[in-house]
C-alpha cells in the first residue's frame, strides 16, 4: 500500500440547527484516485469544504504527510498542496487561457514591473502540454467547450505543487467523450503520485476510475472499500443505509396506453441556429424519452415547447388545437411545466423561502389579483414536501439553504402544484443522489399512470432505457429516429452515434 | 430576543431611537409633544411632515430596487410634477377658472399623471428597449428639469392659491395632511402586495428574473407598472413640497433627492440587489435621514460643515446596519472580556 498522503479524523462541524458533519473522515494516498460518495447532505461538500479551508472544523483533525494542518482559507490549503477544482469552473470565461492559468500571480518584467506575456503564454503551453492539451492559449478561455475549461481549472490548480486534488462533480456537465478524457487525465495525474479525491454522483463512473471508496452517511463516516471488493449493490446501500438497490429494477416501464391521446404534437417545429424542423407526438399517460448527447438540440426543443423561444417554423397543437407560444406563461396556461436542467440559474429562487417557491408556478398562472390564501398554500406545500420527502427544518426555509437534490425536488414540486399536463424534465436527475433520483422518478411514473404526459430529457442512457416508452434521439440539431418502448441501450447509442 | 434581533426592523428601528434619544439627550424639550390650536406640535410631528415626501418617494424607489432596477430620475421627475402643478394653476387663474376647488383638482391630476408617464418611460426604456435601469433613467433625470423649465419658462413659479397649501402645510385631525398622504400610500402598497400576488412576484422578479420568467411570471408587465408607480410617488412628492413652498422650482425641486431615496431604502434594510424588500424599513430609513438633517440644524452646525456632519453619521449609521460589521466588532469585542474573566 503506498504512502499515506493525508487523513482526516473525526471531524465535526455544525451550521445552525444541522449537524452537517459528525465524525466524518479520510485517508487519502499517493498515486491513487479516491472517491468520495454519499446521498445528498451526507456531508461531501462539507468535508470538502474543511480540507479546502473554506470552512474551519469544530472538532477533529487534518493531517499532511502526517502533520498537522489547520488551513483556515482556500489560499493556505493551496499552499500546503490542496487545491480543488468546483463543480462549476470558477474561471474567467472573457480571459484567455494563459491568463486564467496565471491570474493573481503573474510573471512580471524585471525592473518595470509589467505583466511578462511572453512568460504567460509560454508557461501556460507547458502546463498544458504536461496534461496532453494542444490548444492555443491565447483564446479566450469561453470560447473552449466546458469539458476543456474543466481541464484548464485542473491545469490552474496543479500549477501550485499539489499534493491533493480534490475534483467536486467534475463530470457532470460533460458528455460521455469528455468524461472518458477527464478519466485518462486523472489516470496520468494519479501516475505521477498526485492523490485525487473524486466526487460524484454517477456511480459507474466511480467503478471506471477509482481504485478505493469512502462513503459518508448522515455526516458520518460509513467506511472506506476498495472498489474492486464492493459491489453497486452493497455501495448503495452503504450509501442510503437500507435496501433501494433493487427498487430500480421494479420500476415499470410507462407505456402508451392504447386509448391514450395525444396531448401534445409538434408538427415541424424549428428555430434557425437552434433546431431543424421536428416531428414530436406525446400521449397522455406517456414518458417519452429525449436522447442526444449535449448540444444535439434537446434543451432547445423543450425551449420551444415551452415558449421561452420563438418558433420560427412549424406548429404545435395542444389536444387537437393550434397553438402559439409566445411566453412561457402562455405555455404554463395550457397545462406545460418545464423542471429545467440549470438548476440554480434557472430553477429556484435561492433567496425565498420553500413555501414561496412552490406555489409560484400555480399563482402565476392564477394571475397576480388572486391571492392563494395562505393555509392552502401551506397546505399545499405540505403535501409536497411530504410526497417527495424534502428534507427541512421550515417550509419558510431559503431554498438556498437546502441540498442540491432538495433544491430539485422544490422545483419539481412548484411544478406538480399545477397539475401539469405535460411535464418536461430536461435532465432532472443531474448532480442528484441516487435515493433522491429514485424518489424522484417513482413520483413521476406514478403521475404518468394516472395520465401525466412526461418529456424527459436525458444523457443517461440506462436510465433512458428502463424509464421511458418511446425514445426520440436527436443528433446534431436533427431528430435522427425514434425507437419503440423496450428499446435497448446500444440501439439508442447507434442512434445517437450514428453508426448504423 | 433572538428572534427580536433577528427581525429585519429591528436595526433600523434601534438607530432611529438611538438617534432621537441623543437629540433628547442634548436638547431636553426636543421630544416634548404638546398642543396647540387642535394640533399636535413638536420636534417629532415636524420630521414626520418633512420626511413625507422622502418617505413617498422612497416607497417607489423600494419596489424598483426590488426587482433589481433603480431610479435616478425621481427628483427631476417631482420638479416636474411640481411646476406641472403650479404651471396648471395660474393657467386657470389667468383663464378666469381660478375660483373653487377644479384648480387643486386639475393640479394633481395633471400633475400625478405627467408623472405617472415618466415613470412609464422609464419602465418601458428599461423592459422593452433593454436599457440598463442607470442609463435608462440617467436620461430622464438630466433631461427632466430642462422639461420642467421648458414648462415655468425658466421662472420660479409661485403659487397664489389657498387650496393647493392645504397638501403640505394644513392638517386633518390635529396631524398634518402630508402624514395622511404617506399612510395611505403604504396602505394601499400593503395591501396590493400581500393581499394578492404582487409582493411574491416582485421578490420572484428580483431574486431570479430567469427562474421567474421560466416559471411564468410576466415580468416584462410588472416591472414597467414597478417604475410607473416609482413615478408617481415622487409626483405626489412633487405636490407636498411645491404647496409647502408655495411655488415650483424647476431647477431646486428635489435637488438629489434621487441619493437620499437609495439611502432610505438601503437603511431600511432592502438589499440592493434585488429580492426581498420591506416597505416600513423604508419609511423608518427615510426618518432616520429627516432626523439627521433636523439634528445637525437643531445642534447649530456651521452650515460649511454641515454635509460632512452628515456624511459622517450617514457612514456610521450604515456601519451599524451591516452584519458584517456588527460581527467584526463582536468577535473584536469578545476577547477583551475574556481577558478580564
Amino acid at each position: 500500500m503506498s504512502a499515506v498522503v493525508l487523513q482526516a479524523e473525526n471531524l465535526c462541524k455544525r451550521f445552525g440547527a444541522t449537524q452537517a458533519l459528525d465524525g466524518a473522515g479520510l485517508v487519502l494516498r499517493a498515486g491513487e484516485v479516491h472517491a468520495l460518495m454519499g446521498q445528498n447532505g451526507a456531508g461531501k461538500s462539507t468535508l470538502i469544504r474543511l480540507l479546502t479551508g473554506a470552512e474551519t472544523p469544530d472538532a477533529g483533525r487534518i493531517l499532511l504527510d502526517g502533520r498537522l494542518i489547520a488551513p483556515a482559507t482556500p489560499l493556505e490549503a493551496q499552499r500546503e498542496g490542496i487545491s480543488t477544482v468546483y463543480q462549476e469552473v470558477n474561471l474567467c470565461p472573457n480571459l484567455s487561457v494563459a491568463e486564467n492559468l496565471y491570474a493573481g500571480r503573474y510573471p512580471r518584467r524585471r525592473g518595470t514591473g509589467l505583466i511578462d506575456h511572453a512568460r504567460v503564454r509560454d508557461g501556460a503551453s507547458r502546463m498544458l502540454a504536461e496534461l496532453h492539451l494542444e490548444i492555443d492559449v491565447e483564446r479566450p478561455l469561453g470560447s473552449y467547450p466546458v469539458a476543456l475549461q474543466q481541464m484548464v481549472a485542473i491545469a490552474r490548480a496543479l500549477g501550485v505543487s499539489a499534493r491533493v486534488l480534490i475534483l467536486d462533480e467534475p463530470t457532470s456537465s460533460l458528455d460521455h467523450h469528455e468524461v472518458r478524457e477527464l478519466f485518462a487525465l486523472m489516470r496520468r495525474l494519479r501516475e505521477r503520485g498526485l492523490a485525487i479525491l473524486f466526487v460524484t454522483h454517477f456511480l459507474d463512473q466511480v467503478y471506471a476510475v477509482a481504485d478505493r471508496i469512502t462513503v459518508l452517511r448522515n455526516g458520518a463516516l460509513v467506511g472506506e472499500f476498495p472498489t474492486a471488493e464492493l459491489s453497486q449493490t452493497q455501495l448503495v446501500t452503504a450509501m442510503v443505509g437500507r435496501e433501494v438497490a433493487s427498487v430500480a429494477a421494479r420500476e415499470p416501464r410507462a407505456v402508451v396506453e392504447r386509448d391514450a391521446q395525444v396531448v401534445v404534437e409538434a408538427r415541424g417545429l424549428g428555430r434557425r441556429g437552434a433546431l431543424f424542423p421536428v416531428d414530436l407526438d406525446i400521449h397522455t399517460g406517456e414518458v417519452l424519452g429525449l436522447g442526444g448527447l449535449l448540444g444535439s438540440g434537446r434543451t432547445e426543443l423543450a425551449r420551444l415547447l415551452f415558449g421561452l423561444d420563438r418558433a420560427d417554423s412549424g406548429q404545435i397543437h395542444v389536444a387537437g388545437e393550434a397553438v402559439d407560444l409566445r411566453h412561457p406563461a402562455d405555455a404554463v396556461a395550457h397545462g406545460f411545466a418545464l423542471c429545467p436542467e440549470e438548476r440554480k440559474t434557472e430553477g429556484i429562487f435561492a433567496g425565498l423561502g420553500v413555501r414561496e417557491n412552490i406555489v409560484l408556478a400555480l399563482q402565476a398562472r392564477g394571475g397576480w389579483w388572486r391571492s392563494l390564501p395562505k393555509e392552502r398554500q401551506q397546505a399545499l406545500v405540505r403535501e409536497f414536501v411530504k410526497l417527495l420527502d424534502i428534507r427541512l427544518a421550515d417550509i419558510e426555509t431559503p431554498v438556498g439553504a437546502l441540498s442540491g437534490g432538495n433544491q430539485q425536488k422544490v422545483v419539481l414540486a412548484r411544478w406538480l402544484a399545477t397539475a401539469p399536463r405535460l411535464l418536461i424534465l430536461d435532465e432532472p436527475t443531474r448532480g442528484i443522489d441516487i435515493a433522491a433520483r429514485q424518489e424522484i422518478m417513482a413520483e413521476i411514473l406514478r403521475l404518468a399512470r394516472q395520465g401525466m404526459a412526461v418529456l424527459f430529457i436525458c444523457t443517461e442512457l440506462e436510465e433512458l432505457t428502463r424509464l421511458c416508452g418511446r425514445i426520440a434521439i436527436l443528433r446534431d440539431r436533427h431528430k435522427v429516429g425514434e425507437l419503440p418502448a423496450g428499446s435497448e441501450g446500444w440501439q439508442v447509442l447507434e442512434l445517437i452515434a450514428g453508426e448504423k | 430576543m433572538r428572534r427580536l434581533l433577528a427581525h429585519p426592523l429591528c436595526w433600523p428601528l434601534a438607530t432611529l431611537a438611538l438617534l432621537l434619544l441623543a437629540n433628547g439627550l442634548f436638547n431636553p424639550g426636543f421630544l416634548a409633544l404638546q398642543i396647540r390650536d387642535g394640533h399636535l406640535y413638536g420636534n417629532l410631528v415636524d420630521i414626520a411632515n418633512r420626511a413625507a415626501p422622502l418617505a413617498l418617494v422612497s416607497m417607489g424607489m423600494t419596489l424598483v430596487i426590488a426587482v433589481r432596477g433603480i431610479d435616478i430620475s425621481v427628483g427631476a421627475v417631482l420638479a416636474i410634477a411640481a411646476t406641472v402643478a403650479a404651471w396648471t394653476i395660474t393657467q386657470l387663474q389667468s383663464s378666469g377658472a381660478g375660483d373653487g376647488l377644479l384648480p387643486l383638482f386639475a393640479a394633481c391630476g395633471a400633475a400625478l399623471g405627467v408623472a405617472a408617464l415618466c415613470g412609464l418611460w422609464n419602465g418601458m426604456l428599461v423592459v422593452k428597449v433593454g436599457v440598463q435601469p442607470i442609463v435608462a433613467t440617467l436620461i430622464l433625470m438630466v433631461a427632466g428639469r430642462g422639461l420642467a423649465q421648458l414648462i415655468s419658462d425658466g421662472q420660479i413659479l409661485t403659487i397664489y392659491y389657498a387650496p393647493y397649501a392645504y397638501l403640505g402645510n394644513g392638517y386633518l385631525l390635529g396631524l398634518p395632511f402630508a402624514l395622511f398622504v404617506v399612510g395611505a400610500v403604504f396602505l394601499i402598497l400593503k395591501l396590493l402586495l400581500n393581499r394578492t400576488a404582487l409582493g411574491l412576484f416582485v421578490r420572484a422578479i428580483g431574486d431570479n428574473p430567469v427562474a421567474a420568467h421560466m416559471s411564468g411570471v410576466r415580468a416584462r408587465a410588472i416591472t414597467p407598472a414597478l417604475y410607473m408607480f416609482c413615478g408617481l410617488s415622487a409626483g405626489m412628492a412633487g405636490l407636498l413640497v411645491s404647496s409647502n413652498m408655495a411655488s415650483a422650482d424647476a431647477n431646486n425641486a428635489g435637488q438629489l433627492f434621487e441619493l437620499d431615496a437609495i439611502l432610505a431604502v438601503s437603511l431600511g434594510g432592502t438589499a440592493l440587489a434585488g429580492g426581498r424588500f420591506s416597505l416600513a424599513g423604508t419609511l423608518v430609513g427615510a426618518l432616520i435621514i429627516q432626523t439627521l438633517t433636523t439634528t445637525i440644524y437643531s445642534i447649530g452646525v456651521p452650515p460649511q460643515v454641515n454635509l460632512v456632519v452628515k456624511a459622517t453619521l450617514v457612514l456610521a449609521v450604515l456601519l451599524l446596519q451591516a452584519p458584517h460589521f456588527r460581527g467584526q466588532m463582536q468577535s473584536l469585542l469578545r476577547p477583551a472580556r475574556g481577558s478580564r474573566a
